[in-house]
């Protein structure tokens, strides 16, 4: 039974459901409850954007706020992992990173593999993402494909609130550890959610949208300026494909490529930085493996090599556009 | 002198088996390594042993420990399999990580080790998050950290000392002051006169110990130990000692003075100290030990054979367990 409910319920009903069938999630971070210590209300936030709200009430002892100590925090998610629990610890902004990297890909990342098989370690982090706020350079930034370039790791985008909740559950279950997207301006965004727990499986990308006239290859936010884009574009008697990767680590390359192959003419679209991002991750496969079904170069469409600026007039040329998208379809289709 | 009276006859055997395990393992390793044949860095912990096996004593499979990159004797004192650490570190299919990890990297869950780490202070979150378990499964174990004057100085580890304070976890923070981190003497780069006096800071108790006797470290882990057991919190204790090699095999040790290590060999040594002490308290005698100086020798002897003429990895074991499944 699906009603509508929005990206950040979704997730926020992932966890609880997960919660309510193993004892041994848990959920930390910093104001994932809030008011620890303070007079006032205790879960006075459910993190900064109440994504986590409820949880810290229903379910007693699960909901650990956490002093500001990323790499105090990330690596105590991690080495609980390692000894039998699955911790939901958020990061809370991916921008953040860079204070508890090394826990993230020196060791999360790696045990598995030094440990000889050995271990395992089903941490998922979460964090938020993305440009649109005006929150400016150190809190607006795609960092997807730093996760997705270290092997050990599996990097999860949704587009939906189907995807969030069916992903977040599929990462929870999952034994590995998982790095869990999740762009700040879709928390608002509504769709149709199933009551029931339901797992979506990592490397299957969604075909938002069918044709044969062009591919979008894009995942996250972008998914839906692809897809306005691809509407507009009907307008010419173009039929455009959007693929939503959904997972970057694992890769759905077998959907790309085939509708590479058919259509012939792509479009790959990464709110990121263009330098060694998924855009040029995909772009690179689809040169390698579909080269002579290409009718066209690929055409990439991303953000400027900058970091994101503050003003509003400047960060929305920043964040790619359906109409720049469109523009991109076009070009390809010479 | 007396020994204390919390040791029986088979717990002190048992000290001085496992201390002599790892000193003839090292010594040996140091031995073999500058034949070229073993792949890598390893770092030698010779001289340090009292420091492992004070504080394992007092552990079992359900508590977790770890280590640095200097980690063989924590790993042999918690009961990681010798002949597969040796297999290990000769890069063999048969070592505790089927040759994928190496030196800094020997880890066995199973026996609650969570791994030497190449990264320094790295366990000092992954230990707060051992302790988390452990409290959340209410199982009674706690986690210890052992980390080097070097990593006393990383922000993790003060993020790792206050959030395992601020969550009150059965956490231990075990800081092995050997005076150097790589070329860099401990008293120049940590601006307190001790590492513990930094316990405070952290909301913590913090106790200083000369990790040349195994006593003391015995003594003052075990009220550590208990104290995380009982609900009462983390600890911070600095041992102090020294390592008689380098920072690293090849490290020729020109920042230590002309016969520094000789010197601690001939009076601070922890294993000479431990003999002199049960023996002279008539809880042992020499040829016990000696009985068990020659097992040892045995037990070393025949991992380094075996290690030499192990299967090396192959083609298939590169790629194999990055992940437990992927998709």
């Amino acid at each position: 039974m699906a009603r509508k409910i929005t990206f950040s319920q979704a997730i926020n009903e992932a966890l609880s459901q997960e919660m309510a069938r193993d004892e041994t999630v848990i959920v930390m971070g910093e104001d994932n409850a809030g008011g620890a210590g303070s007079p006032g209300e205790q879960d006075a936030w459910g993190g900064v954007l109440g994504v986590t709200k409820g949880l810290f009430h229903k379910y007693p002892g699960r909901v650990l706020d956490t002093p500001l100590s990323e790499g105090g925090y990330i690596g105590a998610a991690v080495g609980a992992a390692a000894c039998g629990m699955r911790p939901v610890a958020e990061l809370m902004f991916i921008d953040f990173m860079g204070v508890c990297f090394d826990q993230i890909f020196n060791q999360a990342a790696k045990f598995r593999y030094m440990f000889g098989g050995k271990a395992v370690t089903p941490v998922v982090i979460r964090a938020m993402q993305g440009a649109g706020l005006r929150a400016a350079a150190q809190h607006s930034q795609m960092l997807t494909s730093l996760f997705t370039h270290i092997p050990g790791l599996k990097v999860v985008c949704p587009s939906t609130p189907y995807d969030a909740k069916g992903l977040l559950i599929q990462a929870i279950r999952d034994n590995d550890p998982v790095i869990f997207c999740e762009h700040k301006l879709l928390y608002g965004r509504e769709g149709d959610v199933p009551e029931e727990s339901y797992a979506i499986p990592f490397g299957e990308a969604n075909v938002v949208r069918e044709g044969n006239d062009a591919t979008i290859v894009t995942y996250g936010r972008m998914v839906h300026y692809a897809t306005e884009a691809a509407e507009k574009l009907t307008k010419d008697g173009i039929d455009v494909e959007v693929i939503d990767l959904r997972t970057t680590s694992p890769l759905d390359e077998e959907t790309i490529l085939e509708s590479a192959e058919r259509t012939g003419r792509v479009v790959v679209v990464d709110e990121a930085n263009p330098r060694c991002s998924m855009a040029t991750d995909i772009s690179a496969l689809i040169a390698q493996r579909a080269f002579h079904s290409l009718k066209a170069p690929i055409e990439m469409v991303t953000a400027p090599h900058t970091p994101t600026p503050f003003a509003g007039v400047l960060e929305d040329m920043y964040i790619p556009s359906a109409q720049q998208i469109a523009d991109a379809v076009l070009k390809v289709r010479g | 002198m007396s020994v204390s009276t919390d040791l029986s006859k088979d717990e002190l055997l048992k000290a001085y088996r496992m201390m002599r395990t790892i000193r003839e393992f090292e010594e040996r390793l140091h031995v073999e390594f500058a034949t070229g044949e073993i792949p890598g860095f390893v770092h030698l912990y010779a001289g340090e042993e009292a420091s492992a096996v004070g504080t394992m004593l007092h552990l079992n499979d359900a508590d977790y420990v770890a280590t640095t990159h200097r980690g063989h004797g924590h790993c042999i004192a918690k009961g990681v399999d010798v002949r597969g650490m040796m297999a290990e570190i000769y890069g063999r299919k048969a070592g505790v990580c089927h040759g994928k990890g190496g030196s800094m990297h020997i880890a066995d869950l199973s026996k609650g080790m969570l791994g030497a780490n190449g990264i320094v202070g790295a366990g000092g979150p992954l230990i707060c998050g051992a302790a988390l378990a452990a409290k959340y499964k209410k199982s009674g174990g706690v986690g210890v950290c052992f980390f080097g004057d070097g990593a006393s100085n990383q922000g993790v580890i003060f993020e790792s000392m206050n959030l395992a304070s601020v969550w009150r976890l059965p956490a231990i923070f075990v800081a092995e002051n050997n005076g150097y981190a790589e070329a860099t003497s401990s008293t120049w780069s940590v601006a307190t006169d001790n590492i513990a006096d930094r316990a405070s800071g952290f909301g913590m108790p913090g106790v200083i110990v000369d990790g040349f006797d195994f006593f003391a470290v015995h003594e003052a882990l075990g009220e550590a130990i208990e104290r995380a057991r009982q609900g009462g919190g983390p600890t911070l204790v600095e041992v102090k000692f020294s390592r008689y090699f380098g920072h690293f095999e090849g490290d020729a040790q020109t920042y230590r003075a002309p016969g520094e290590v000789q010197k601690l060999r001939d009076e601070k040594d922890c294993l000479k100290r431990f003999e002199e002490r049960v023996v002279r308290a008539e809880m042992l005698t020499a040829a016990q030990l000696r009985g068990i100086d020659a097992e040892v020798k045995s037990l070393i002897d025949s991992a380094v054979s075996e290690a030499k003429a192990a299967p090396l990895p192959t083609a298939e074991d590169l790629l194999s367990d990055v992940y437990v499944s992927y998709p």
